[in-house]
């Protein structure tokens, strides 16, 4: 008796659990199954109102059905009737699968099926509706994508489906978009009161839903509009300064990094190194190297470039000066030939033992994609990553410079040779450190422009010009004036590009460094007092 | 200049001339003895391609005693007499171009061929007069000379030396490569000028023009020789050696050191252009390599072979890296670029005075102007 009562209370406690959704499940799939049928026999007119209801019953299939339906890809079983999910209709079989529980059917002659016909104004009907499914969605970012959809496509059926949607929306940026999609429609009903919704919007509908109400019959719209469109303008113009600022920057950042390890060489040891260009090239085929190492990590391999990259070069940087420049010691122009010597050398040697075409270097996803600001600027992570970096190393090239005793002894040498030495300063081991830093640094350089631009063996002669440059601009001997250098030139040519092309700018910067020599032979930040004779 | 009516003479006294002339003119009468006269399958013929051959090399060796000029005798480094070079070389290229006239791809009496297929209209204003010789043959001195004119002018003035001066140079070079790649210059873009036909009406094709053409750069050299001779030993050229050995010095001395570079860097110039003139027409195109910096220094490193401040020196130094050029392109082509880079390292490390050092050396030189002073006194 007492086991028989336990097993009813279960047996009633599992229907009082899992009873409820089993009849609701049933419910709705009993609803669900009308609701398709009447989808399958209505005529094209009455169709509109039963997609409407689909989309409306709040089932989680009635996007899966909507979409099969606008494709053609909707059908009924003929001998069973039963709506089906073509999944496949290439061939004579075509797959199929239940509309209701998704289960596959296998494969049906295609003979055996009928599929739903669609015409296009259906269709239009469908992606307004799957657009305001999209709306409910969970995840913020389909509700966004959805309300971008219904820029210039909202119709007075959706109306008020988006104004309730925008009352609930919790997302600033949703709802934001669907206040635009709702003013786009009411400009094109034209509504002058819609005008001032959008005055402040970057959006290109709204812009080209303003430039239509501006060409509108009503002059009151038009002037309106009109004016909205100029502030528009404004707020685009400052967006592309913006813009151009950030391009800038990152450009001026790439120059920064080529030129900072001269900056050292050149500007602190008065040495010529016309290789630069190749240390810079060997960092990024070290990166590249890393990255071989490593497949499919292309994150770790980065990471584990940096001091790779840096280790490659400075060895590389100590081999040139003790095989060369120690020997040239004091003739400027004869290192500088020696030194693009061994430039063409080292860019043979790429050439020979890797390969003459460009090797492709991963670009990591947490480097990758861009930050979107708002509707006219995005700002490219990469970019972003390499101005970081570059102000990191710049950063830690003026610690070690000012702090420490190496930076000490590198200032003595440069100052006074002798004097240096005479206070027991190994003025040797100063210069193959000194040059070793400087190498290590333009290897530092070529990993992260391996992440902007293709690695070959010309990589580092496209730079090493540039390079000059920022170093003669800035001011030989002054990191400070590389970095403004760097940085005021990689922008300029941005500014100058749109309006004369990217060649014509490069050529405008240089004759104006050229000019601006004339007026400030020793660059920027010229040194002063004893450093400066030399 | 007291001596203004000698000083182009001069030159003709000293030994080193004699010879260099001698050996010149012996070597063209021979090229064109075996090669007029010697029979198709004799071993000693010289055929037309060998001929043009050398007169590339010669006009090379005319661009190097230019480079020479200034870097032996005003102690500035120009990496950029390339660009000075291809100037002459598209003045002349300009001049064919017209020649060609309506025997162009496209038949037009006008406009040269890349016009045509740009859809250009009409002659851009910087064309006119190239249909006429004298004209495109001022412009080949013009050309490089207006601009190392004003360049010259702004560096010098604000004394930029040394160095700065080299890297600057380069970067003009390089300003003017990617100018002249562009179409919308008129300069034919990356193409360059090509498809000529003849010179003051003799056929580029034939194998006597081509011969002329040779000789002609050889007395093109023996000129140039001769007033870069005449300059260095010239008072002015006396001045232009203090300022390489002590720049300084010879400013407070009271010498106007700015307008010495200024002329010597002009003529200089010049120079180069002329041997851009008749580079041109002896290998058929000019384009923006030219302009390449990887060329500008490849010259410098024809003078240090060679021998720096010796004039003579720089001649044997284009003629045999270019020498060498050829056969190693032909034979390993990868190889080249290495044997250049040890060739830049090797010479500047082992033999900073060049071949001309290791001549003069069994010589015992008597040590006067032809000696290279060191470089620490002006860097």
């Amino acid at each position: 008796m007492s086991i028989f009562r336990l097993l009813a209370g279960l047996v009633i406690a599992w229907c009082i659990a899992f009873g409820p959704s089993l009849a609701t499940a049933q419910v709705q799939d009993d609803a669900a199954q009308t609701l398709l049928q009447r989808l399958v026999e209505a005529s094209n007119a009455e169709r509109t109102a039963v997609l409407k209801h689909i989309s409306e019953s709040g089932d989680e299939r009635a996007r899966g059905w909507l979409e099969a339906f606008s494709a053609g890809k909707l059908a009924t079983v003929k001998e069973s009737g039963a709506t089906v999910l073509v999944l496949n209709n290439v061939g004579r079989n075509w797959n199929i699968a239940s509309a209701l529980n998704g289960e596959d059917m296998g494969k049906v002659s295609r003979r055996d099926l009928a599929t739903v016909r669609v015409n296009n104004s259906l269709r239009k009907e469908v992606e307004g509706l799957l657009a305001v499914i999209d709306l409910a969605a969970q995840n913020p970012d389909v509700r966004l994508a959805a309300a971008r959809d219904l820029l210039g496509e909202v119709d007075g059926a959706l109306v008020a489906q988006i104004e309730q949607r925008a009352q609930v929306e919790d997302s600033t940026a949703v709802r934001d978009m669907l206040t635009t999609a709702l003013a786009i429609h009411q400009l094109e009903q034209g509504d002058v009161s819609a005008v001032e919704t959008l005055s402040g919007s970057l959006n290109a509908n709204a812009r080209a839903a303003l430039n239509n109400a501006s060409n509108s019959d009503d002059p009151v719209l038009a002037a309106a509009a009109v004016k909205a469109l100029e502030s528009i303008e404004q707020k685009l113009k400052m967006n592309r300064a913006a813009e151009t600022l950030y391009f800038g920057l990152s450009l001026g950042s790439v120059l920064v990094l080529a030129a900072i390890g001269l900056a050292i060489t050149f500007g602190v040891m008065g040495v010529i190194n016309m290789a630069h260009g190749e240390l810079i090239m060997l960092g990024a085929y070290t990166t590249w190297g890393m990255q071989q190492l490593f497949p499919g990590q292309p994150g770790l391999a980065l990471i584990l470039s940096i001091p790779a990259g840096f280790l490659v070069a400075a060895l590389a940087g100590i081999a040139i000066e003790r095989s060369v420049i120690q020997y040239l010691k004091g003739r400027p122009l004869e290192t500088l030939l020696a030194t693009f010597g061994i430039s063409l050398i080292l860019q043979q040697l790429v050439r020979t033992l890797v390969s003459p075409l460009n090797r492709s270097v991963v670009t990591p996803e947490w480097m990758s994609g861009s930050i979107m600001i708002n509707e006219a600027l995005s700002l490219t992570l990469n970019r972003l990553y390499v101005i970081g970096f570059a102000l990191v190393v710049f950063a830690g090239l003026m610690l070690i410079m000012r702090k420490t005793r190496l930076g000490l002894e590198v200032r003595a040498v440069t100052q006074n040779r002798a004097m240096a030495r005479s206070m027991g300063i190994k003025a040797t081991k100063v210069d193959i450190l000194t040059f070793a830093l400087g190498s290590g640094v333009a290897g530092l350089a070529g990993v992260a422009l391996s992440q902007i631009t293709n690695v070959g063996p010309n990589l580092g002669q496209n730079y090493i010009i540039d390079s000059f440059m920022v170093v003669v601009f800035g001011g030989v001997g002054n990191l400070w004036g590389t970095l403004v250098a760097g940085l005021t030139l990689g922008t300029i040519n941005q500014v100058l590009e749109p309006w004369a092309g990217a060649v014509l700018a490069k050529i405008m910067v240089l004759v104006m460094i050229i000019l601006f020599i004339q007026k400030r032979p020793k660059g920027l930040f010229p040194q002063k007092g004893r450093a400066a004779e030399g | 200049m007291a001596s203004s009516q000698t000083w182009l003479f001069r030159p003709f006294q000293e030994r080193s001339t004699q010879i260099f002339l001698g050996v010149l003119f012996s070597a063209l009468v021979l090229v064109t003895f075996l090669h007029l006269f010697m029979p198709q399958d004799s071993a000693l013929h010289v055929s037309a391609y060998t001929v043009t051959l050398l007169g590339k090399y010669l006009c090379y060796a005319l661009l190097a005693v230019a480079v020479d000029l200034v870097w032996g005798y005003l102690g500035i480094l120009s990496l950029g007499h390339g660009a000075f070079f291809a100037l002459g070389g598209y003045a002349m290229g300009m001049y064919l171009m017209r020649q060609i006239g309506d025997r162009g791809t496209y038949g037009d009496p006008l406009l040269p061929d890349f016009m045509v297929f740009l859809n250009w209209q009409e002659l851009p204003w910087y064309w006119l007069g190239f249909d006429m010789a004298w004209f495109a043959f001022i412009m080949v001195l013009l050309a490089p000379g207006l601009l190392a004119l004003v360049f010259g002018f702004l560096a010098f003035r604000s004394r930029v030396t040394g160095v700065y001066l080299s890297i600057i140079t380069q970067a003009l070079t390089f300003a003017l490569m990617l100018a002249f790649f562009r179409n919308e210059m008129g300069f034919g873009g990356n193409n360059g000028l090509t498809d000529f036909r003849d010179i003051l009406g003799f056929n580029l094709r034939s194998d006597a023009t081509r011969l002329g053409l040779f000789i002609a750069t050889g007395v093109a050299l023996a000129i140039g020789y001769v007033i870069c001779r005449g300059i260095v030993t010239s008072k002015l050229g006396r001045v232009s050696i203090a300022c390489r050995d002590a720049e300084a010095r010879t400013r407070f001395l009271g010498y106007r050191v700015e307008r010495v570079q200024l002329f010597v860097f002009v003529v200089s110039a010049m120079l180069a252009g002329v041997a851009g003139a008749l580079y041109v027409p002896q290998v058929g195109i000019i384009n923006p390599s030219e302009f390449s910096p990887l060329f500008s220094i490849e010259i410098v490193v024809w003078v240090a072979l060679g021998g720096r401040a010796t004039l003579y020196g720089a001649v044997i130094g284009a003629i045999l890296v270019n020498y060498a050029k050829t056969v190693f392109t032909g034979v390993m082509p990868d190889a080249w670029l290495f044997a250049l880079g040890a060739l830049f390292v090797l010479t500047t490390v082992f033999l900073p005075k060049g071949i001309a050092g290791l001549l003069q050396k069994d010589r015992k030189a008597s040590a006067t102007d032809d000696a290279p002073a060191a470089q620490e006194a002006t860097a």
